[in-house]
């Protein structure tokens, strides 16, 4: 076991490198630094020494380990169009999508395992029917058509929801949060409903997969012979067996929910990370990308790592030494 | 000819075409399908009005709504935008360009995926190492993430002032680099298969290159769930370009795809003319959704287990 954690963290710190060394070329190679540096008339030995100054002529392997150290510690440098330190800006918008994301996943939980239930007890319920169509038409729209079709229903016909912005925040600290005022939180119910549709029919397909999978097992029938509710049978037998690769899901899911607030935030104009980060594309502000490249994928890491130490915490099978999942085409 | 019409014949008797047709989905998908892409590529004939003519256009001509709706004119049956270009119209327009960045890309990534897992496959060794540890990487990203890292650095390479003009050609790369992936792993697995059957051995021993072992005798015998790979990817590819356009980094408002169309009728969405944006995202969402199905009956007809 804790030769699988170290190696399992020695892999996480590898990705990590990998992803840095990314972000570190674009950093160096895409456009000159130099030139995001020094005014436009500058001369060619100011140039140089602006050059030698940022240590842009050591050796590649150097730099490469100042920009690692740098990251390390926050320091991305500052951003070519906001003329603002990178981490200041990212640590400014980090709350908004942080909220967002966290307030979508708990939505995909909440609604998503009980309809899933729902839908694997009565699969021939009218409900359930509905459920599935539902289910279908959500995941074949494009999420941003969604977002659209909610505002347009929501905000312009009916006028019961904002379209844009956070609505009122309140500070505590450097984190500002929407979940204190009424309009901060009527802010959050479109986009987050919009973020979490993919997640939520996903969750309720696997766990109405998990579901009707585990019932046909010989304990649940054992459970039955011995008399026990059907209660009982469903929910504390059934239901945890079925919420192990849920959990798994969820983990990988929670990193795609990140990079899909991008879409949210443009629908809703969000004033998260993913709204700096497509300005940033746009305007080819590198410092800007590249440090949303490494923070998001350190969250990504950071997610998958733990969800797979979770799992050998939550299913005793897997104890043992396992072997390395193999990945099969399709 | 005579062996054309034989080659139709034994198609329409073959067991393929009659699990399609028994599938009434996936004809009535086809049917979209085919009828959307024949409107794309004769755009310019079908279409009642030019949207990029500029001297045709007439301010007061401009909002107008869908036909069946009061203040309609009947020329413009899904109503004008508010510079009075023609709704239908530029749905045909945007229709070409996405459906050319969508299969342009799809066939990007097929060959660039082929390519690579073949070479791969074969070869193995620290080449095959490394294309899959860069597989790995991109597989561990969401598709879009990745395609907005590329594009980003595709501009910052373009010279200033040419990024309108090389957006088609930076959309393609974006969404093709992106996705070559799925068929690398695919062809990758079969190649290492057909590399230790007998007629590759056999190749080997009477002297053939390397070359051309895995361009005549192997790719042939791994090219099967390509075609389902890009049909399904088709749809997928589709959808990038309409969320990279609609995002603002894709095709310009001057040379507009369906995902432009959706972003730019979006701005005007308070202003009560719904029709600029909900024609264009209907044609997107049924577009991927007719795909989609293609895809799926596709995979499940080939498919071996399931007969």
């Amino acid at each position: 076991m804790p030769l699988f954690i170290l190696r399992r963290v020695l892999q996480a710190v590898m990705v990590m490198l990998t992803v840095a060394f990314i972000a570190f070329l674009m950093f160096r190679f895409l456009g000159d630094p130099v030139n995001s540096i020094v005014s436009q008339d500058a001369t060619q030995v100011e140039r140089e020494q602006v050059r030698e100054r940022l240590g842009l002529d050591d050796p590649l392997l150097v730099q490469y380990g100042r920009f690692v150290v740098d990251a390390a510690r926050g320091d991305f440098g500052m951003s070519y169009r906001n003329a603002r330190p990178v981490s200041a800006l990212l640590a400014e918008r980090f709350p908004a999508t942080a909220e967002l994301v966290l307030v979508a996943a708990l939505m995909s939980l909440a609604i998503g395992i009980p309809f899933g239930i729902y839908t694997a007890l009565r699969p021939r319920g009218v409900l359930s029917q509905a459920l599935q169509i539902v289910s279908l038409i959500g995941i074949s729209l494009p999420t941003f058509v969604t977002g659209i079709l909610l505002i347009l229903c929501f905000s312009v016909w009916l006028g019961w929801l904002p379209s844009f912005g956070r609505g009122e925040v309140v500070d505590i600290g450097w984190w500002s949060t929407g979940f204190l005022t009424a309009s901060g939180l009527k802010a959050l119910i479109l986009p987050s409903f919009m973020l979490c549709i993919f997640q939520l029919t996903l969750i309720m397909r696997l766990v109405r997969a998990e579901m009707l999978e585990v019932m046909r097992t010989d304990y649940i029938k054992f459970a039955r012979a011995r008399g026990l509710k059907a209660r009982a049978i469903n929910f504390r037998h059934a239901l945890k067996n079925t919420l192990i690769p849920v959990v798994t899901i969820f983990g990988l899911q929670l990193g795609g929910l990140i990079a899909f607030a991008i879409i949210t935030e443009t629908v809703f104009q969000w004033p998260g990370m993913g709204a700096l980060f497509i300005q940033a594309v746009n305007f080819t502000d590198v410092p800007v990308m590249a440090a949303y490249l490494v923070l998001v994928s350190l969250i990504f890491v950071v997610i998958n790592t733990s969800v797979d130490l979770l799992y050998n915490v939550i299913d005793p099978r897997l104890r043992t030494e396992r072997k390395p999942a193999t990945n099969a085409g399709i | 000819m005579a062996t054309l019409a034989a080659r139709l014949r034994s198609f329409t008797a073959g067991d393929l075409f009659y699990s399609f047709r028994r599938s009434r989905t996936t004809v009535l998908a086809t049917t979209v399908l085919a009828l959307m892409m024949l409107g794309a590529l004769l755009a310019p004939l079908v279409a009642p009005h030019d949207p990029f003519d500029i001297a045709s256009l007439s301010l007061l001509d401009s909002e107008l709504p869908p036909a069946w709706m009061e203040g309609s004119n009947p020329a413009y049956w899904l109503g004008t935008d508010t510079q009075a270009r023609d709704v239908f119209s530029s749905i045909l327009y945007g229709l070409r360009i996405s459906l050319f960045v969508g299969a342009a890309s799809v066939l990007l990534a097929a060959v660039l995926g082929v390519f690579l897992g073949l070479v791969g496959g074969y070869f193995g060794g620290l080449l095959d190492a490394v294309i899959m540890r860069v597989a790995d990487v991109l597989l561990s990203f969401p598709a879009i993430l990745v395609a907005l890292l590329i594009n980003g650095v595709l501009r910052g390479i373009l010279p200033a002032g040419q990024q309108e003009s090389a957006a088609l050609i930076v959309l393609v790369l974006s969404i093709g680099l992106t996705n070559w992936v799925q068929y690398a792993r695919t062809v990758r697995g079969s190649t290492l298969v057909e590399r230790q059957r007998e007629y590759v051995q056999a190749a080997r021993t009477i002297g053939v290159g390397s070359l051309r072992i895995m361009r005549a005798h192997i790719l042939p015998n791994v090219l099967g769930p390509v075609l389902v790979i890009a049909t399904i990817n088709l749809g997928m590819a589709v959808l990038t370009e309409a969320t990279l356009s609609f995002l603002g980094v894709g095709m310009p408002a001057t040379m507009p795809s369906l995902g432009t169309l959706i972003r730019v009728g979006n701005e005007y969405l308070f202003s009560g003319i719904w029709w600029v944006v909900i024609f264009p995202s209907a044609t997107l969402a049924i577009l991927v959704l007719a795909v989609n199905l293609l895809g799926d009956w596709l995979r499940d007809a080939l498919n071996p287990k399931l007969r």
